[in-house]
C-alpha cells in the first residue's frame, strides 16, 4: 500500500512536466505581446528591448522553459508581469481562498445530492423521483454565472440580505469564520454547489435504485432487516463511486470557476487565472495552471485511496 | 402451538401488476407443512415455485405483488400481518437461502459481518457474542478454518463456501421455517451433494420445517418427505416423495421424469415435453397443460381440474387420473 502511494507520488512529476509544456506552449501560440500591455504605447523600441530580455522573453522558446523549470523546482513561481511581485504568495491567498469556496460549495452540494439522489432512488418512477431528476437535470444545465447573477439580483440588490462582491468585509484580506466573513461565501458558493448537486444527484439515484434492485438487498429484507439496516449496505455499495464524482467535481471546482468568482469577485484563483489571461500576465498563468493541476492529481490519488479502503474488490498493492 | 401446521395456504393467488400487463404467477395453491417436516417444491422455470416461496414471506416487491387467499405461517396470518410487522419475522421465524450466494450475499461486507447483523438484529445480544455465535455457526456448516473466514469477503470464498455461509446466516436465529430457493443450482455437482447433505443434517439436529425448491428430481428425491409439482402457477400434483417418484399420475409429472437423464440410457434419444408453458398474461382456460398434454381432450380445456384423491396422502390435478378411480 505503502509502495503504491508512493509510486502514485512519483507519477505526479511527469504529469506536472507535461502539464507545464502544453501549458507554456499554448501561451506562446496565443496572439498578443505581454511586453506590449506593460509598457505605454509610445515607449521607444530600445527600452522595450531592454524590458524583453529582462525578462528573458528574446531567447529561444527551450531555453525559455528550461529557465522557469529550474526556478520551479527551487520553489520560484517567477515574478508576475502586471503586478510585479513574486506569484508564490499571491497564488497561495488565492488558492487558500479557492478552497474555502470549493469545500463549502462541495459539500453543500455533496450533501445536497446525496439527500435528493436517495430519495430519487427509493422513490424511483414516482413524481417525486421525476421532480428531483427534472431538478438536478435544470441544476447541471444552467448556466451557473447566470445563476449567481440571479442570485445577486434578488439576495444582494432586492432584499439587501447578502453582500454581492467580495471576500470579506472593507479591505480585510484574511479569512476568517465569523458571520462578517461567512455572509459573503453564501452566495457565491450556493451559486457553486449548484452542478455537483445535480450531478450527483443522478449518480446515486442510478446507483441507488441499482442496488435496491440486487439480490443482495432481498436477502437484507428476507433475514429481517429494517430500512435503516438496509440503507447501510446500500450506502456502502453506493460509496466508491459516489466519491469519485465527487472528487472529481472538487477538483473541478479546485480549478476555480473563473466565471463565478468573476461575477462575486471572489479572490480565488480563478479571478486570477481571469486577470492573467486578459493582460497576458504569462508567469502567472503558467504557475496557478501547475498548482492546479498538481491539486487534480492529488485529488484523484486520495479517489483511489478512499475506494480501495471501502470497497475490498479493489485491490492496488 | 406446536399441533398447528407451520404452514397452511389455501387458495393462495400471486399476481405482478405492471402498466402493461397483469401476471398471474400463482393461481390457487393449498399448501400444508408440519413442523420438522421437508417439502419439495418440483417445476421447471416460470412454474411460480420460487413466487410461492417468497410469498411464505411476503418479500415479493410490494408495489406491484398482489396477493390473495389464505396464508398462515407459523401462527401468523400472513395476509393480515401488516408490513411493518414482517421484519421482527424474517429471519427469525422463517429464513430463506437463495438460489446465487455470489449475488446474494452483499459483496462490500465481510460474511461474519453479514451473519452477526441477523443476530444482533433479532437476538438483541452483543456484538461480541455474536460473533462468537457467527464463528460457531461457520463451524457447523464445516467451513474450514471458520475464524479466518469470518472476516472473508463473499468474493473471496469459492461457491460452495459461499453457500455455506448463506446457510449459516439463514439458520444463525434457529427460524421455525427455512426456505430454500434453488440453493445448489448454482453449484458444481460434487458441491451439490455436500451441500444438500448438510442442509437434511441441519434439517435434523434443529428440527426445522424446509421447503425446497427445485427443478431437479434427483435432489428433490434426497431430501424431501413430500413433493409438490406446480405447473404455470398451480400444483398439479402432491404426494409422499417415494411414491411419487415411483408412480407419477399426473402426465406433467410423467413427462418431468421421463425427461430426466439417467444413467446407462446413453444413445437413447431423451424424451422431452414438447410446446413451452403458457403465457401467464393471459388467463387460462381449462388444465394449463392441456396445450402440450399426450393425453388431453375437449373436457380439459373446458374448467380446471378438481384435485383428486388417487391414493392415501397423493393429491393430483387431472381429469384423466379422475376417471380412473
Amino acid at each position: 500500500m505503502l509502495s503504491y502511494i508512493a509510486r502514485r507520488i512519483l507519477y505526479m512529476i511527469p504529469i506536472a512536466l507535461a502539464v507545464s509544456l502544453v501549458c507554456f506552449l499554448l501561451i506562446h501560440l496565443a496572439p498578443g505581446d505581454p511586453i506590449a500591455a506593460m509598457v505605454p504605447p509610445d515607449t521607444p523600441p530600445d527600452v522595450v528591448a531592454q524590458v524583453r530580455s529582462d525578462y528573458g522573453l528574446d531567447r529561444s522558446l527551450p531555453v525559455q522553459f528550461e529557465l522557469w523549470l529550474e526556478h520551479v523546482v527551487h520553489g520560484d513561481l517567477g515574478m508576475s508581469i502586471t503586478r510585479g511581485r513574486p506569484i508564490l504568495p499571491d497564488l497561495i491567498v488565492a488558492s487558500g481562498n479557492t478552497l474555502i469556496l470549493a469545500v463549502t460549495g462541495g459539500i453543500l452540494g455533496f450533501v445536497l445530492g446525496c439527500v435528493f439522489g436517495g430519495i430519487a432512488g427509493v422513490c424511483r418512477g414516482t413524481w417525486i423521483d421525476r421532480v428531483l431528476l427534472g431538478a438536478a437535470v435544470a441544476g447541471v444545465s444552467i448556466p451557473h454565472y447566470w445563476l449567481g447573477m440571479v442570485l445577486v439580483i434578488i439576495f444582494s440588490v432586492g432584499m439587501h440580505l447578502l453582500p454581492a462582491m467580495g471576500a470579506g468585509p472593507g479591505t480585510s484580506s484574511v479569512w476568517a469564520w465569523d458571520w462578517a466573513h461567512i455572509q459573503f461565501l453564501i452566495l457565491p458558493a450556493l451559486t457553486l454547489c449548484v452542478i455537483p448537486a445535480g450531478l450527483v444527484t443522478r449518480t446515486v439515484r442510478g446507483l441507488v435504485s441499482d442496488i435496491m434492485s440486487q439480490d443482495y438487498i432481498t436477502t437484507l429484507r428476507g433475514k429481517g432487516l429494517r430500512w435503516d439496516g438496509i440503507a447501510r449496505h446500500v450506502f456502502l455499495n453506493a460509496a466508491p463511486t459516489v466519491i469519485a464524482v465527487m472528487g472529481l467535481q472538487l477538483a473541478n471546482l479546485m480549478g476555480g470557476s473563473i466565471l463565478v468568482e468573476t461575477v462575486f469577485a471572489w479572490p480565488g484563483t480563478g479571478s486570477m487565472l481571469n486577470d492573467a489571461i486578459f493582460q497576458r500576465d504569462f508567469p502567472t498563468l503558467q504557475a496557478a495552471t501547475l498548482v492546479l493541476a498538481l491539486f487534480f492529481v492529488v485529488l484523484n490519488l486520495a479517489v483511489d485511496l478512499v475506494q480501495t479502503a471501502i470497497d475490498p474488490r479493489i485491490s492496488r498493492s | 402451538m406446536s399441533r398447528q401446521p407451520l404452514i397452511r395456504a389455501r387458495g393462495l393467488h400471486v399476481s405482478f401488476v405492471s402498466r402493461d400487463a397483469t401476471i398471474a404467477a400463482v393461481n390457487g395453491i393449498d399448501l400444508d407443512l408440519n413442523e420438522g417436516q421437508v417439502l419439495c417444491v418440483l417445476g421447471e422455470s416460470g412454474s411460480g415455485k420460487s413466487v410461492t416461496l417468497r410469498a411464505l414471506m411476503r418479500l415479493n416487491p410490494k408495489a406491484k405483488t398482489v396477493m390473495r387467499g389464505e396464508l398462515n405461517v407459523a401462527g401468523h396470518d400472513m395476509m393480515a400481518l401488516p408490513e411493518s410487522k414482517l421484519p421482527a419475522l424474517r429471519g427469525k421465524v422463517v429464513s430463506m437461502i437463495f438460489q446465487e450466494p455470489m449475488t446474494a450475499l452483499d459483496p462490500v461486507f465481510p460474511i461474519g459481518r453479514q451473519i452477526v447483523e441477523t443476530i444482533v438484529r433479532h437476538d438483541g445480544v452483543s456484538k461480541a457474542d455474536a460473533r462468537q455465535r457467527a464463528l460457531d455457526l461457520l463451524d457447523l456448516v464445516q467451513i474450514p478454518s471458520a475464524k479466518m473466514r469470518l472476516n472473508a469477503y463473499p468474493h473471496e470464498l469459492s461457491g460452495g463456501l459461499r453457500q455455506r455461509a448463506m446457510i449459516a446466516m439463514a439458520i444463525s436465529c434457529r427460524p421455525r421455517l427455512l426456505l430454500a430457493d434453488e440453493p445448489t443450482t448454482a453449484l458444481d455437482a460434487t458441491v451439490q451433494i455436500q451441500v444438500l447433505l448438510l442442509l437434511r443434517q441441519l434439517q435434523e439436529e434443529l428440527g426445522m420445517g424446509v421447503v425446497f425448491v427445485t427443478h431437479d428430481l434427483g435432489v428433490a428425491g434426497e431430501i424431501a418427505d413430500r413433493v409438490a409439482v406446480m405447473y404455470a402457477g398451480r400444483i398439479v400434483e402432491q404426494g409422499s416423495v417415494s411414491s411419487l417418484l415411483a408412480r407419477p399420475l399426473h402426465p406433467y409429472t410423467q413427462g418431468l421424469l421421463g425427461a430426466t437423464v439417467q444413467p446407462g440410457s446413453r444413445g437413447a434419444r431423451l424424451t422431452t415435453i414438447p410446446g413451452a408453458p403458457p403465457d401467464l398474461r393471459r388467463p387460462m382456460q381449462g388444465c394449463a397443460f392441456a396445450p402440450r398434454c399426450p393425453q388431453a381432450e375437449e373436457s380439459c380445456r373446458a374448467a380446471v381440474p378438481e384435485f383428486c384423491h388417487p391414493a392415501p396422502g397423493r393429491t393430483v390435478r387431472c381429469i384423466k387420473v379422475m376417471e380412473t378411480l
